[in-house]
């Protein structure tokens, strides 16, 4: 402490209030302590922590799920479902906010002496107690010397003073004073910053709402039906909040989320969206989120016409409106269901994305809610590999729509249909996908496409496996050929082989190969030779969907069924659609549905605010910067020249200087002085008294800020 | 004596920063101005006034730099320099694996490689100078922490050319991923580092600070080998911004600052338990050469994060409609940055020096990786751009 001349008078004058304070003074030198700041300082970052482990404003029945009844109320009242507006946490903020108020307020007196007063009053005891110091002993007149060393202070960009005490004269210099003020600017900065924070906040909002002026809504309301009492004026504080506008399409109002509800904040004009576009990458990554919108605005004579994006948003009459999420926004679909029970019948259906659709579908009764439109369906492209050998060349399968089909019960699985057909090794199919659940992944049922193009053929083949007459028929013949290869000549057991064929694809549509397996190990587990009865039943099935396959192929062409010849082509259709028999099955959906046309529309997901504290808080955010780089890179230094006359007309020299940030640079400097002082005194001096002290202490505890 | 106050003044006056410049500072400036110039000259067209204005900026700082610091216009001319070559052997993406300077030194893969290397290299040759006290290999450590921050700065320069060579309009400054803010963050720790090496003049704190860079370099690869995440994807369409030109270095200033304060928080944890007299005091740098690194290093780390953090308020409020939305990366930039205030005011007011302060540096780089990893690891937000 023995280099603390400089602020050791101010220390002091502190301690002689000591005693004798009031309550009040005692709170203030509470609040402006530095144990409470940093306390404050650390319990502000740990319950910030929570915010960001629990996930804020989902919807309550999340939290429920994940915590159970007892944990989720436990946390509601705490608040933690909205750490960052819960009372608390507002308070600590306060409190810190306060606390550096208190304190900055506390010391700005301290800094304005700092900054202002010159300290001539050091003694020379205190002065050769600085670590940077030197004495010289010169035959130069005072006077003369004084000049020199005020001149060199001067030089070096000190701002001095002069004082005489007795014969002694003290020249004091200093400079970089900045840096206090970088301490006070820091500190008001972020009491700005808080404050601006604090008025862009929902504290307005709390308040309404707990004088019992304001009421959340929590139904899922059209906006017209919102009671008054949840509605918001237009400019009547800040807010943030969203709005879902589909294209061609117009809102006045926006929604305000408030714990599980929502409030309908009105706004001062009506937006129109006129379209919404996204633009993509060759890899289908979107791009750019783009809206054109359309500002009606009575107190306008022309409406404005803007285009906002993603890092583009639009101003006006300090709103700011940012293109923040899209949706669908009712894409119309025709739709052709082919009902999967045997009847081939098809019906069409019209809805639109987001409704609920009621079908009845022979004797079952389906909900089925249409949950989305893809106008593009973009995945890197399988045949690039082969052909370039590159991985980045990307393809377009074309639209695709999900929905949701509900049984009597209430049990949901959830589809995924594409438009056209997409090519996977060579071949050509409709995807259609299913899940059960939204975790899951979709499993796709591969319809292949045929000659057209289209589904036809297989929903005759899957329509006509139905047909018992004609499946019947359809064994005979192929129990009549299987026989006949095997040599075995046996009407009756063409019968029973016809017979078993029958049961075989019954199975096979209800429940897939997996059922038909199942049903046959059990038929010939008591036989002698299972292995060769399982082979023979095989082929009899596979051989009896043949025919009826190429039944139709006869129909098709108009020939004679003996003149039917498969190519290769026809045959790979045929796996694949035994195949699609086999997992049809397990679709879980009485119909599958065709895209015959959409109309797509799309709605543009609008975030706005009015953030009328945004000014004070960028405010606030430069002079914090200006206040940083002040209090880190000025270093606020003090050099003393003491000049002593002697009685033999020479005089005494002695430059003492300190400084606390920065003590090995200020070293440098005080030697460069001392030595332009002592080229101009002409003098080597006697240095008995030049020492250095360990940097470490020299920069000891003596700065006063907080 | 000397006779009028004027020439007394005149000759005892501390020569001003414009005085002081060298034939050599003037040089460096009149180069970077030129090369801004032709930067202009090729790219005014494709520029918007942000870009102008940070190419501007850019150029001042690089002029700065060079002044206060003049080792560092050398890296700065040769990474131009190599990268410039890099480019002009670069008409298409393929020249790649082709080109014998792209496939073996300069594609952004080749080079970000070397760096790789070169900085474990440089912690192996930094521990030989410790533990050896071999004055030679620190000078070898020394280089080869230049090359590599050099190789890797080239690496993503080259990067950025290499981005727009993609079709469709993909280019971006390539500090918008994990993978990329990796090499950055090795680049900028080694660079801050170096600095102090040169003004404290002492290599003696090298192998600490290089042991995170190569522990970071050690995810990178794993990054780069096992999630392939060198793979140049297009940006998404909110860090589509020229604001991301400038939040993301400033923001890793901040970073390596911080990592290089904990890594000598543990240096000063070592060398406050070798007694004066062994001979490994000698050898490790003194606790005031430590004490006065981690401080220095913490106040511009700090610095540098409240102006990126701010930047990013900036940019939130342009991009997702509020300046502050207590998003986790955004709460966690808070809790760093009150962490550090923190720091900073028990070392003024309360003097706290030495152990405690080590350990509490050490403990903020923990808060930090956090802040910059766990964040995009376990929590999701606006900020999901880095994630694993």
């Amino acid at each position: 402490m023995a280099q603390s001349a400089a602020t050791i008078s101010t220390g002091q004058s502190r301690q002689r209030g000591q005693y004798r304070r009031s309550l009040g003074a005692i709170w203030l030198e509470f609040l402006g302590s530095m144990n409470l700041a940093i306390t404050l300082l650390v319990v502000v970052s740990i319950a910030s922590v929570i915010g960001t482990v629990l996930p804020q404003n989902n919807p309550y029945s999340e939290y429920l799920i994940q915590f159970g009844p007892f944990w989720f109320e436990v946390f509601r009242l705490l608040n933690l479902y909205d750490v960052y507006s819960a009372w608390w946490f507002l308070a600590i903020l306060g409190f810190l906010v306060l606390s550096t108020g208190v304190c900055v307020s506390r010391h700005i007196p301290g800094v304005w002496r700092e900054i202002t007063r010159y300290r001539t009053h050091v003694r020379e005891k205190s002065l050769l107690a600085l670590s940077q110091h030197r004495r010289w002993r010169t035959s130069v007149d005072a006077e003369s010397v004084e000049a020199v060393a005020e001149t060199a202070l001067q030089g070096y960009g000190f701002r001095t003073r002069r004082e005489a005490r007795g014969d002694t004269v003290v020249v004091a210099g200093m400079k970089g004073g900045a840096t206090r003020i970088g301490y006070v600017l820091t500190h008001v900065a972020v009491v700005v910053i808080a404050l601006g924070a604090l008025a862009d906040g929902n504290i307005n909002l709390k308040l309404r709402e707990l004088m019992g002026d304001l009421a959340v809504e929590t139904r899922d309301l059209p906006v017209s039906q919102v009671p008054a009492a949840s509605w918001l004026g237009p400019e009547s504080g800040s807010f943030r909040g969203n709005v879902t506008i589909p294209e061609e399409s117009n809102s006045g109002v926006v929604f305000l989320q408030v714990r599980d509800g929502y409030v309908v904040q009105q706004l001062p004009f009506e937006i129109y969206v006129e379209d919404f576009r996204i633009d993509h990458y060759p890899n289908g990554m979107p791009s750019s989120y783009e809206s054109d919108l359309v500002i009606h605005d009575p107190a306008l004579e022309e409406p404005i016409r803007q285009t906002i994006s993603v890092n583009h948003p639009l101003t006006h009459r300090g709103h700011t409106i940012y293109q923040a999420s899209f949706t669908d926004g009712g894409t119309a679909l025709d739709l052709t269901g082919h009902l999967l029970d045997g009847s081939g019948q098809t019906m069409p259906i019209a809805g639109r994305v987001f409704e609920n659709l009621r079908l009845q579908l022979g004797g079952l009764q389906r909900t089925m809610e249409i949950d989305d439109f893809q106008l593009f369906n973009v995945d890197r492209d399988p045949r690039a590999v082969e052909r370039t050998g590159s991985r980045d060349e990307f393809r377009n399968v074309g639209p695709s729509f999900n929905f949701t089909m509900r049984d009597e019960a209430g049990q949901a699985r959830e589809f995924h249909t594409y438009m056209a057909p997409v090519e996977i090794d060579d071949r050509w199919y409709y995807l259609h996908g299913m899940r059960e659940s939204a975790s899951e992944p979709f499993r796709y049922l591969h319809i292949p496409a045929d000659a057209n193009a289209s589904m036809e053929t297989f929903m005759a083949f899957h329509a006509a496996l139905h047909d018992r007459a004609r499946v019947e028929r359809a064994a005979r013949r192929a129990a009549d050929v299987l026989l006949a290869q095997m040599g075995v000549a046996n009407p009756e057991l063409g019968a029973r082989v016809a017979d078993t064929a029958n049961d075989m694809i019954a199975t096979l549509v209800e429940g897939g190969f997996g059922a038909v397996n199942a049903q046959l190990e059990a038929r010939v587990a008591g036989s002698n030779r299972p292995e060769m009865l399982l082979e023979f039943s095989r082929s009899v099935l596979q051989r009896t969907m043949f025919e009826i396959y190429r039944e139709q192929l006869a129909a098709r062409q108009g020939v004679e069924l003996s003149m039917v010849q498969t190519d290769a082509d026809q045959r790979a259709f045929f796996e694949e659609a035994m195949n699609a028999v086999s997992a049809v099955a397990e679709y879980g959906s009485p119909i599958i549905f065709e895209i015959d046309h959409f109309n797509h529309r799309e709605a543009t997901g609008l975030q706005i605010t009015r953030a009328p504290g945004k000014n004070v808080v960028y405010a606030g955010s430069a002079v914090l910067v200006l206040g940083i780089f002040l209090l880190f890179y000025v270093s606020h230094r003090r050099i003393w020249a003491m000049v002593t006359p002697r009685e033999d007309g020479g005089s005494d020299l002695l430059m003492a200087g300190i400084n606390q940030r920065r003590p090995e640079e200020f070293e440098a400097e005080f030697a460069d002085l001392a030595e332009a002082v002592e080229n101009q005194l002409g003098v080597t001096g006697d240095m008995p008294g030049r020492r250095r002290k360990d940097a470490s202490d020299s920069a000891g505890p003596t700065e006063q800020t907080d | 004596m000397v006779a009028s106050r004027e020439d007394m003044l005149r000759e005892i006056r501390r020569p001003s920063l414009w005085q002081r410049l060298t034939v050599a500072d003037w040089a460096w400036a009149a180069l970077v101005v030129l090369a801004t110039a032709g930067t202009y000259w090729v790219l005014w067209g494709v520029m918007n006034v942000y870009e102008v204005v940070i190419t501007f900026f850019t150029a001042a700082t690089m002029i700065g730099l060079g002044w206060h610091w003049h080792a560092s216009r050398w890296y700065m001319a040769i990474v131009c320099l190599a990268s410039l070559f890099a480019i002009t052997r670069y008409p298409e993406l393929a020249a790649a694996q082709s080109d014998f300077f792209l496939k073996y030194l300069l594609s952004s893969q080749s080079a970000i490689m070397w760096m790789s290397a070169l900085f474990p290299a440089a912690t192996v040759v930094y521990g030989v100078a410790l533990f050896t006290g071999n004055d030679f290999a620190g000078r070898v450590a020394s280089k080869l922490t230049w090359i590599a921050a050099g190789a890797g700065l080239v690496g993503l320069l080259v990067r950025w050319h290499e981005t727009h060579l993609y079709a469709g309009g993909i280019g971006y400054i390539p500090v918008s991923n994990l993978y990329e803010v990796f090499v950055l963050f090795a680049v900028m720790t080694a660079l801050i580092y170096l600095y102090y090496e040169n003004a404290q003049r002492t290599r003696s704190m090298g192998f600490f600070v290089l042991l995170i860079i190569s522990a970071s370099i050690g995810f990178l690869l794993w990054y780069h080998f096992d999630r392939g995440a060198y793979q140049i994807e297009p940006l998404v369409p909110a860090l589509n911004s020229y604001w991301m030109k400038i939040h993301v270095p400033t923001n890793f200033v901040g970073y390596g600052c911080f990592a290089i304060a904990a890594m000598l928080g543990v240096a000063y944890l070592i060398r406050a338990r070798v007694s004066d007299d062994s001979p490994w005091a000698e050898r490790l740098p003194t606790l005031k050469q430590i004490d006065e690194v981690s401080y220095r290093a913490i106040a511009l780390g700090f610095a540098f994060f409240t102006v990126a953090t701010i930047l990013g308020a900036l940019w939130a409020a342009e991009a997702w409609g509020a300046y502050w939305s207590w998003d986790p990366k955004e709460t966690w930039a808070l809790i760093v940055w009150l962490n550090y205030a923190a720091w900073l005011h028990l070392r003024y007011t309360k003097g706290l020096r030495g152990k405690p302060m080590a350990w509490w540096a050490i403990i903020g780089l923990f808060v930090t990786t956090f802040a910059f990893l766990g964040v995009n690891m376990f929590l999701s937000g606006l900020h999901s751009y880095g994630e694993l």
